[in-house]
């Protein structure tokens, strides 16, 4: 198993507001491994940008980090001098925005903004700095970048800019590419090609990408492995195959049937029911609980820890407790699981 | 295009105010009753009031499209040009002056303030805005002078024979209002800029929060401050007649006043087309300004 580049341990994060101190980010643990492509789901508000913000060390004003640690390069992030953050900021761990309308400096132009961020990270001169945002935009896939380079953000059309955005986040090449929902502002054609830019990146350069999104279909193109949040927790996580096939959680059988495939009529497009909890004094048990047809009374009670269900994949349910009843997933996921599992015995047995 | 919209606008400006002018009641001579007949005619004729308004108007502007602004008829026949060209210098110094020192001691305030939302420094930055809005500059003016000419005795209380040295308090008690002005905008408007998503992107590329204020906000919040601070030049530059006045400067703000008192047509006339003509370069200088900060307003202006 490669090593890994970032360890997330116990995060709590919460914001204090009006209404009262808002837990956004409740003991979630994960690890970034080298190279690979960690999907964080989940419905809005569920925690998973105020996770990535953790990383960054850019929460807003009002966050407080109440616990946790996160490891990089031996160090605890949320320990450190803004000095240290800021070189590791952009430098060693990028970020890409999701809506690149408003991510550029609309009075500067593009090509300063990239420079700028090389230089803020290497020490070379102005000339060097500009021959690299050049090469830069040349990756991204930005035509002429010799014109290009002198031209601001509105000369740019949506997908241009994102493109322009990922250049800046790779200036000083990353080992950590964090990617929050990079796809959602834009149309989607325009998605295909910005995934395909950076899973094509990802393999040029090595870095380990962390992909926030709430579109499963996003996931099932990018992702190895996926954790699924909600109200602020790793609900499930494991390789993407096992997530998408192999769903243990009834929240993850909830989005997964939630999502329209070509086979779905178009009226009957599935909703999980309810709506998520608010997350000022969350009550006991799994979060879930409340929308779940297949809660047990301990998911009321207890929060369920992560089972193990094989060795690389988790999920937070009391269901999968050996004293649970047995329970069927519906239908449509049962057929995954099933299909997946075909396909799985056919691979080991051609291997 | 641009030159002939701004030449048409002197123009109407200049018709208007000849007619409104001409409309003012009373007479050029302060000593009219004493006057016979006779003399009266005389004069008229030597001015050429005797003719009709609308020839009057007719040969003034024959004699504008020449240079020739007409004579006073309150200071010994002496021709308007030169009387407005030795008031005109120290006005427009200060002024410029004043904007200068104003707006940037301003906008550094207002950044100030911007970054340290809601704490102290803040509260201090608009206190100060706020206390230079409300206060009027003779106030502010008579303190500098008790201050640092009276008490510290180190610049001159009044006058203009000091070189640069006497434009300095006059230029402080002017730079009070674009100071308290451009505070407030920036702050206003960098509070804004500063939670924008560009901001965010340029703290996630490990830039330093002084850094992104002045090389990423700056630009952006200045925009709408460059609206308001074209027609402030003008009138900071057209005088004032108080902050003139206790300072003893020799200015174009208390000039125009006595010629309106005094009903001295030409010099009313000629003051009013510089100033518009002042206010037209202005605005038209600030769109220039405008396409040189904001590159969006460039590309709209060539199609």
């Amino acid at each position: 198993m490669p090593e890994n580049v970032l360890e997330v341990k116990h995060l709590s994060v919460s914001f204090d507001t009006y209404a009262g101190r808002v837990q956004a980010v409740r003991d979630i643990s994960f690890d970034l491994r080298k190279g690979e492509t960690l999907a964080l789901v989940g419905e809005s508000g569920c925690g998973k940008s105020v996770t990535c913000r953790s990383v960054m060390g850019l929460l807003a004003k009002n966050a407080k980090v109440d616990g946790g640690e996160i490891l990089f390069e031996n160090k605890d992030l949320l320990r450190q001098s803004n000095r240290v953050l800021r070189s590791i900021r952009g430098g060693k761990i990028a970020m890409i925005f999701q809506d690149p309308m408003t991510s550029l400096d609309p009075t500067m132009k593009i090509g300063k903004q990239i420079a700028e961020t090389v230089r803020l990270h290497k020490p070379v001169t102005r000339a060097a700095a500009k021959q690299r945002a050049l090469e830069l935009l040349a990756l991204v896939g930005i035509e002429e970048p010799e014109k290009r380079y002198h031209q601001y953000p509105h000369e740019f059309s949506g997908g241009q800019r994102q493109r322009i955005v990922i250049a800046i986040a790779l200036a000083a090449d990353p080992q950590i590419l964090i990617a929050d929902e990079p796809t959602t502002a834009l149309d989607v054609t325009m998605q295909a090609q910005i995934l395909d830019l950076i899973k094509d990146i990802q393999k040029k350069t090595g870095a380990s990408v962390i992909f926030i999104t709430h579109d499963l279909g996003v996931v099932a193109n990018v992702a190895d492995r996926v954790a699924v949040m909600y109200a602020g927790r790793i609900i499930e996580i494991g390789l993407a195959d096992e997530v998408f096939y192999d769903p243990r959680h009834p929240y993850t059988w909830g989005l997964l049937a939630s999502m329209p495939t070509l086979a779905t009529d178009s009226e009957t497009l599935y909703a999980i029911p309810g709506t998520p909890p608010t997350l000022i004094n969350p009550a006991p048990g799994d979060a879930f609980a409340p929308r779940n047809p297949w809660a047990l009374e301990a998911d009321r009670l207890v929060e369920p820890p992560l089972f193990p269900v094989t060795e690389t994949h988790f999920a937070a349910t009391w269901l999968l407790d050996e004293r649970a009843p047995k329970i069927e997933p519906p239908e449509n996921i049962a057929l995954r699981a099933r299909a997946f599992r075909e396909k799985q015995s056919e691979r080991s047995a051609a291997l | 295009m641009r030159l002939f919209y701004m030449a048409l606008t002197l123009f109407i400006i200049a018709s208007v105010t000849f007619f409104l002018m001409n409309a003012l009641p009373g007479t050029p001579y302060n000593n009219q009753d004493r006057l016979t007949a006779a003399q009266l005619e005389m004069l008229n004729k030597k001015y050429g009031f005797d003719q009709p308004l609308f020839q009057r108007y007719i040969n003034y502007l024959k004699n504008l499209l020449h240079g020739d602004f007409g004579i006073s008829l309150q200071f010994s026949d002496q021709p308007v040009a030169t009387l407005l060209a030795q008031r005109m210098g120290p006005s427009i110094q200060l002024g410029l002056q004043a904007v200068l020192f104003g707006t940037l001691v301003g906008v550094f305030l207002g950044v100030i303030a911007a970054m340290h939302q809601n704490r102290f420094l803040d509260v201090f930055c608009s206190l100060f805005a706020i206390t230079g809005r409300s206060v009027p500059n003779f106030v502010v003016a008579v303190l500098l002078q008790y201050i640092f000419a009276v008490t510290l005795n180190w610049l001159p209380i009044g006058l203009w024979n000091d070189g640069f040295r006497s434009t300095i308090l006059p230029t402080l008690a002017l730079s009070i209002s674009p100071m308290a002005e451009s505070c407030r905008f920036i702050r206003t408007e960098m509070v804004e800029v500063l939670s924008s998503d560009y901001i965010e992107l340029a703290r996630a590329k490990g830039m330093g929060e002084i850094r992104i204020a002045f090389s990423h906000g700056l630009r952006n919040a200045l925009i709408p401050l460059i609206t308001v601070l074209g027609p402030m030049t003008v009138s900071l530059m057209t005088g004032s007649l108080v902050v003139e006045n206790i300072f003893a400067v020799p200015g174009i703000g208390e000039q125009f006043t006595k010629s309106i008192l005094s009903n001295d047509y030409y010099t009313i006339m000629a003051v009013t087309i510089l100033f518009s003509a002042l206010l037209v370069t202005v605005i038209f200088l600030t769109d220039i300004l405008y396409q040189i900060i904001d590159p969006r307003v460039r590309v709209e202006g060539a199609k």
